[in-house]
């Protein structure tokens, strides 16, 4: 076994006795800080996932002022595209302690928790959290037995995610006055939002009748409504107060105040289900925005801009009432006056969202974060939101009922 | 999963029901997945309801999906809602994508697949 190359950590952990008061009353998550972000472009190239990931760690670092030898811990994942800890090849053999992480749609969510526990509770002062994946073309093909379900589920052609997603819009229209139209209107704003993304897929406009004569692939769901498997990586580096004030650069550090991530209660309704139970679903997305709301004292109310899972149009419509943005059916008014959009009253994935950029599935929860703090910093160029927004939210949703979410302030 | 997609007599569904807080299941599961409580098998209705449907319009990739000889066709599937308070993953048959509706009355059978569903006519009986 090697020796590591620094051992300063130790000194460090005293030093950050400071940094996280367990009697401060907020859970002390004011103190874990994303000082450095980096994202590559998404969608497909020759690139494999495992050079993406460098990519953005290197470019996180050099975003946070910070070399390598100063992350004291790491967290990372994909759902196809290698373990993460290998990465430690490229970036140096400095002997950090690296954690492979690998849950479904939020691997990214997951590895951001660990990475801002271990700040919390003083086991390293530097963290690292990444994300990246690269997906063959064309919708996933899950095997039943991961899943624990019989084989005739995938020979019969049921162990479809997109599928799932049509079937839970489908009832959610009926029981709350969604129109197609307005599914239609969350993906031309994502594309619209993704023009102004330069990292983004899909930059090309499309307007809602070009989306809803794109056609059927599960109804009430067409083409142009769906996000497609693809590539990318993302990188934060995040640090407690005290490595915060030693850094220079012109931006406010982002305060990661919450990182949540819940499994499913009793009553959801999941993809992959052979049944689910009756009455109305409870929402495991729900369940992890109320908990990262009330770990910060902060609302739905008080959020000047979010990301939330679009994996299609309707996870966005959906998503924006369970995580407590609205009431259940006012979306369909929201929506159409324009509420959503980078100039509305709550501008949701500004990035473009997954619509736009595609779903490497271990980096889109690290994405969506990545465009909120370049949102909060006021970063984001083109995409900028007005009004100096001081406030954001990420959520992101996968099988087989797991969320997690995200409360970031400046 | 011994037997849990197999028929009983009548091919109804075989369930499972919890005896302290009524949660019927399927598969038939030994433990209730709401109380963690002990659960019995028991045959769930025939007959139930569309809780939610959409048309499955592209073959799926194979594996895992086997297409029939004479190819892929688009195909209903829905979740039936029955009596007993479940929602059943089934494919619908006979069932034209224009003419399927939430709340259709539809009968529920399982056989050496996963449950199928076939519209219901006003008399209960199968079309």
């Amino acid at each position: 076994m090697r020796d590591v190359a620094d051992t300063s950590a130790v000194d460090d952990v005293d030093d950050a006795s400071d940094g996280y008061d367990p009697a401060a009353g907020d859970g002390g998550a004011a103190d874990v800080l994303v000082c450095g972000v980096g994202i590559t472009p998404f969608g497909r190239s020759q690139a494999t996932g495992m050079q993406l990931a460098v990519e953005a760690v290197n470019e996180a670092l050099a975003d946070a002022g910070l070399p390598w030898s100063r992350v004291r811990a790491a967290f990372g994942g994909s759902d196809a595209a290698g373990n993460a800890d290998t990465l430690v090849t490229r970036l140096g053999l400095t002997g950090v302690p690296f954690v492979n992480v690998r849950n479904g749609c939020a691997t990214g969510g997951s590895a951001l928790v660990s990475a801002v526990n271990a700040i919390r509770a003083g086991a390293a002062d530097v963290a690292l959290a990444v994300g990246f994946d690269k997906h063959p073309r064309g919708a996933f093909d899950p095997r039943p037995a991961d899943w624990g379900l019989d084989e005739a589920y995938g020979s019969e052609g049921l162990m479809v995610t997109t599928q799932f997603f049509a079937m839970k819009i489908q009832r959610y229209m009926y029981d709350h006055g969604i129109t197609p139209r307005t599914l239609a209107l969350v993906a031309e704003k994502a594309y619209a939002n993704g023009g102004r993304n330069p990292y983004a897929w899909r930059r090309e406009p499309l307007d809602a009748d070009e989306i809803l004569a794109s056609g059927m692939v599960n109804d009430p769901l067409t083409r142009y409504m769906f996000c497609s498997p693809g590539q990318g990586a993302v990188a934060l580096v995040l640090c407690n107060r005290e490595v915060a004030r030693g850094l220079g650069g012109g931006t406010a550090p982002v305060a990661l105040r919450a990182a949540v991530v819940r499994t499913r209660r009793f009553g959801s309704f999941e993809v992959f289900s052979p049944w689910a139970p009756g009455g109305t679903p409870t929402s495991v997305s729900t369940d992890a925005a109320r908990a990262a709301f009330e770990e910060t004292g902060i609302g739905p109310d008080d959020i000047d801009v979010c990301q939330l899972q679009d994996t299609e149009s309707g996870a966005e419509v959906m998503h924006m009432a369970e995580c407590g943005f609205c009431e259940h059916g006012e979306q369909e008014r929201l929506i159409a006056s324009g509420a959503t959009a980078i100039g509305g009253a709550l501008p949701v994935n500004t990035d473009g969202g997954c619509i736009a950029n595609g779903e490497p599935i271990g980096a889109s929860g690290l994405r969506q974060v990545h465009e909120i703090v370049q949102q909060l910093r006021g970063r984001a160029g083109e995409r900028q939101v007005p009004g100096d927004p001081r406030t954001g939210f990420t959520h992101v949703y996968g099988a087989p009922g797991v969320s997690a979410c995200t409360v970031l302030t400046r | 999963m011994e037997g849990a997609l197999t028929a009983v007599p009548g091919r109804a569904l075989r369930g499972s029901r919890c005896s302290r807080c009524e949660v019927a299941v399927y598969p038939a599961d030994p433990a209730c997945p709401s109380c963690s409580g002990p659960s019995a098998p028991v045959s769930l209705s025939a007959t139930g309801t569309v809780w939610t449907w959409t048309v499955q319009r592209y073959a799926p990739k194979s594996p895992p999906y086997a297409a029939p000889e004479d190819g892929f066709r688009p195909f209903v599937v829905g979740y039936v809602e029955l009596p007993e308070g479940v929602r059943i993953l089934a494919v619908l048959h006979g069932v034209r994508p224009e003419d399927v509706r939430i709340g259709m009355p539809v009968t529920i059978t399982t056989g050496d697949g996963v449950p199928s569903a076939r519209l219901a006519d006003p008399a209960g009986v199968t079309t």
